[in-house]
């Protein structure tokens, strides 16, 4: 049985795709590699298998690893809009770029983004117990990073320029998790319910692994983003709408 | 400015005559309203809502409770409920927070709607005597069939079928989430839906353990917070319904304060206990009707096409071009829910203004479906406000293929609509996590009073159809000719697509 095969997605629609790897990882196939990807959504939805490991050579389409729970899948080219959606567990490594809603509701795992993501990354990012998803981008995110955030680690490195991040609505109605960021960002462009402290020692001794994992992925210099200093961003209160209403 | 108490909504009186100083009352009221005093019962009617919790518990019937025992100056424009809520905004400010369906006093469209029977010229049909086919299938139709005949005479199908759902009786009951409602009342509910044959919804609020008994009668439900939502509990639904609005508060997600999230609904939701659990209003991976496509899509490759995905909308004027968008995006059914809908709990200013009745909204959508050819790809599902088994028969008749059953659902187990959902101190059990509470209610007990509603409605829907001549379930969705509309106007009755009395 071979533990690993090659996939020629080549005009092959992502329903078929899809079946190819699931049947695969139930033949054993550890290793699945995938080439000529070009813009099949969906690419590795609800999969299973914490020693699967899918490589995709090419630009996937939406939803990339939506309710993954488990596999790693490296993207060798950039990513359409929200991979990591809703996804349990697992990792997601992009060595490019990557749309909107990256990592939208992730609820554990890991998600690499090397360079630039869209508009909503993490947003609604959620944690519970053991499960604490993690999305870390190396270049610069647009607004509403974090909006709705309810869990979860979120970083921002700005390889590209520090701030990382110059629009607005930053972590708008955050009630949980914390947004670290590379340099200040403007506070006016903070969103509602979000507040702006400097990283303390502790903070970046918690965060320094995950930057030092980043940097080896990706093979990055991790000294300067280490030596640099945060911002973390997080809720000013756990309950942000806890004010707005009144009984009838 | 001092506004000063407002008047009793309601207050209560015991007859000492009939009081046995039992403290049933004392024991039952979770509002606060009795106390015993001695050789006395005494009473704060300020706290009271009508929940008749007290009343229902009483062996001697002495106590009663009267609505608005004080009167305002009456007024047409400046109703009661218009000034008591500015003063309420007066002193807070806020948003004010109503729980239940809508409260104005709107014409229903229902009571003014009138079902057909046969007389001499059609016989009608005996229930008693004939089969009445009830059984509705809930899902994609082709809309054509190849079939291929082999040399022996066998004749194979080739048309590939999309799953559906098969229900024994096209009433099932909405989605309650577990938070919204307590797990007693949702196994209660569980227990019913699969004896009978039909589905229930979870809500957003995921799958708790003790239900995976029943999952094979569950519609999970996939909302804008996405709670409890994985890849083990898509698969353990029948079917999977996205939540895009709600007929109670349409445009608006949903809000569970941090006080309902005990240990046991943070497991089941999985977030922390005493955090908001937040729903925003859109689905932020859904900003055009492209996007619910890539949804529902989405849904389907992680569960390998096994299983119809709903995806229900509040009724609100563009529900029909809506539902032909959600027609065409692989969707296999769209739920409609209308203004009436109800809700634990809803800014007043939506539930009361906001979304149109679901009459109009399903002979809408029915129309439209059929007008653009693709009524084959989605069934329709009508929620919100369907009291009994005519607004089922009704309802079917301008097209819906089944309906969503809530606030009966929750009366069948004790709820005295009392409207105070969001207070989270229900008497009944039903909406509050609060365990001495929530313990009140038996999901045995229960669940037979549920199935006991559907299987009434069930047997009275087959009278209504054996007397108009009808046998079959299919015959009468979207028979418009069986209804007649009494005191609409032209436009109502042109939208329903329904003859006046008498025509």
């Amino acid at each position: 049985m071979a533990t690993q095969i090659r996939i020629d997605a080549k005009g092959l629609h992502y329903t078929s795709l899809n079946q190819k790897i699931r049947a695969a990882i139930a033949d054993g196939v550890k290793e699945i590699i995938i080439d000529n990807v070009l813009g099949q959504r969906f690419i590795g939805n609800g999969i299973r298998g914490d020693d699967v490991t899918i490589t995709v050579n090419g630009v996937p389409g939406g939803d990339l690893a939506m309710f993954m729970s488990g596999p790693t899948i490296v993207v060798h080219g950039n990513a359409d809009h929200a991979p990591g959606n809703t996804m349990d567990k697992g990792n997601v490594i992009i060595h490019g770029s990557a749309g909107d809603a990256v990592a939208h509701s992730m609820r554990g795992g890991k998600v690499y983004v090397r360079d630039n993501i869209g508009y909503r990354g993490g947003i609604h990012m959620k944690q519970y117990l053991e499960k604490r998803p993690i999305l870390v981008v190396g270049g610069a995110a647009r607004a509403f990073l974090g909006e709705y955030m309810a869990g979860g680690l979120l970083i921002v490195l700005g390889l590209t320029g520090i701030p990382p991040i110059e629009e607005r609505g930053v972590g708008s109605g955050i009630h949980g998790g914390e947004i670290y960021v590379r340099g200040i960002i403007d506070k006016n462009n903070l969103g509602v319910g979000a507040q702006q402290i400097p990283a303390t020692e502790e903070q970046k001794t918690m965060i320094k692994p995950i930057i030092e994992d980043f940097a080896q992925t990706f093979g990055l210099d991790s000294v300067p983003l280490l030596t640099s200093d945060y911002s973390r961003i997080s809720p000013a209160s756990a309950r942000p709408f806890a004010n707005k209403y009144t009984w009838e | 400015m001092t506004i000063g108490s407002i008047p009793l909504r309601f207050k209560v009186d015991i007859d000492p005559d009939q009081c046995m100083l039992c403290g049933r009352c004392v024991d039952n009221c979770s509002y606060g309203v009795f106390r015993k005093d001695g050789d006395a019962i005494r009473v704060n009617s300020r706290n009271c809502v009508a929940c008749h919790r007290c009343s229902a518990f009483c062996p001697r019937d002495a106590i009663s409770i009267y609505e608005k025992p004080t009167d305002y100056r009456s007024h047409p424009v400046w109703t009661r409920e218009v000034r008591e809520n500015i003063f309420n905004q007066a002193k807070t400010g806020k948003i004010v927070l109503a729980g239940m369906g809508n409260a104005l006093p709107y014409p229903i469209i229902f009571d003014r709607l009138v079902l057909d029977a046969c007389q001499v010229t059609n016989p009608s049909i005996d229930p008693l005597r004939e089969p009445m086919e009830l059984r509705t299938y809930l899902g994609k139709k082709p809309s054509s069939l190849s079939l291929k005949e082999s040399a022996d005479g066998t004749v194979e199908l080739i048309t590939k079928l999309s799953p559906n759902l098969q229900i024994e009786t096209p009433i099932m009951v909405g989605h309650m989430s577990y938070g919204a409602i307590s797990l007693n009342a949702q196994t209660a509910i569980a227990k019913a839906v699969s004896r009978i044959g039909t589905f229930m919804g979870t809500g957003e609020g995921g799958l708790h353990e003790s239900l995976y008994p029943y999952q094979k009668n569950m519609i999970v439900q996939v909302a804008s917070g996405r709670f409890g939502v994985d890849i083990n509990y898509l698969e353990r639904g029948a079917a999977i319904e996205i939540k895009i609005g709600q007929g109670a508060k349409p445009g608006l997600g949903g809000h569970l304060p941090g006080e309902k999230i005990c240990a046991d609904v943070s497991y089941t939701r999985m977030i922390p206990e005493g955090s908001d659990a937040i729903s925003p209003a859109p689905h932020h991976d859904i900003y055009s009707i492209e996007d619910l496509k890539q949804l529902v899509r989405s849904l389907k490759e992680a569960t390998e096409w096994k299983k119809p995905v709903f995806v229900k909308i509040a009724a609100v004027h563009n529900s029909a071009a809506i539902a032909a968008g959600i027609a065409r995006s692989s969707a296999d059914a769209v739920v409609i829910d209308g203004f009436r809908g109800g809700t634990g709990a809803a800014p007043r200013v939506f539930r009361d203004h906001v979304g149109i009745p679901v009459e109009a909204a399903v002979a809408s959508v029915d129309a439209k479906l059929r007008q653009q050819g693709i009524r084959n790809k989605v069934s329709i599902i009508a929620s919100g406000g369907i009291r009994e088994s005519a607004d089922v028969a009704k309802i079917i008749c301008l097209g819906a293929d089944a309906v969503y059953i809530g606030t009966s659902a929750l009366v069948a187990m004790g709820c005295r609509v009392c409207g105070t959902c969001y207070r989270g101190q229900c008497a009944w059990g039903i909406a509050t996590q609060k365990p001495e509470l929530t313990k009140r209610l038996d999901p045995d007990v229960e669940s037979v009073h549920v199935e006991n509603l559907i299987h009434g409605w069930t047997l009275e829907l087959a009278e209504l159809m054996g007397a108009a001549g009808i046998n079959s379930i299919e015959s009468l969705r979207g028979n418009r000719d069986r209804l007649r509309g009494y005191m609409l106007d032209e436009g109502l009755l042109n939208v329903l697509d329904v003859k006046t009395v008498g025509a």
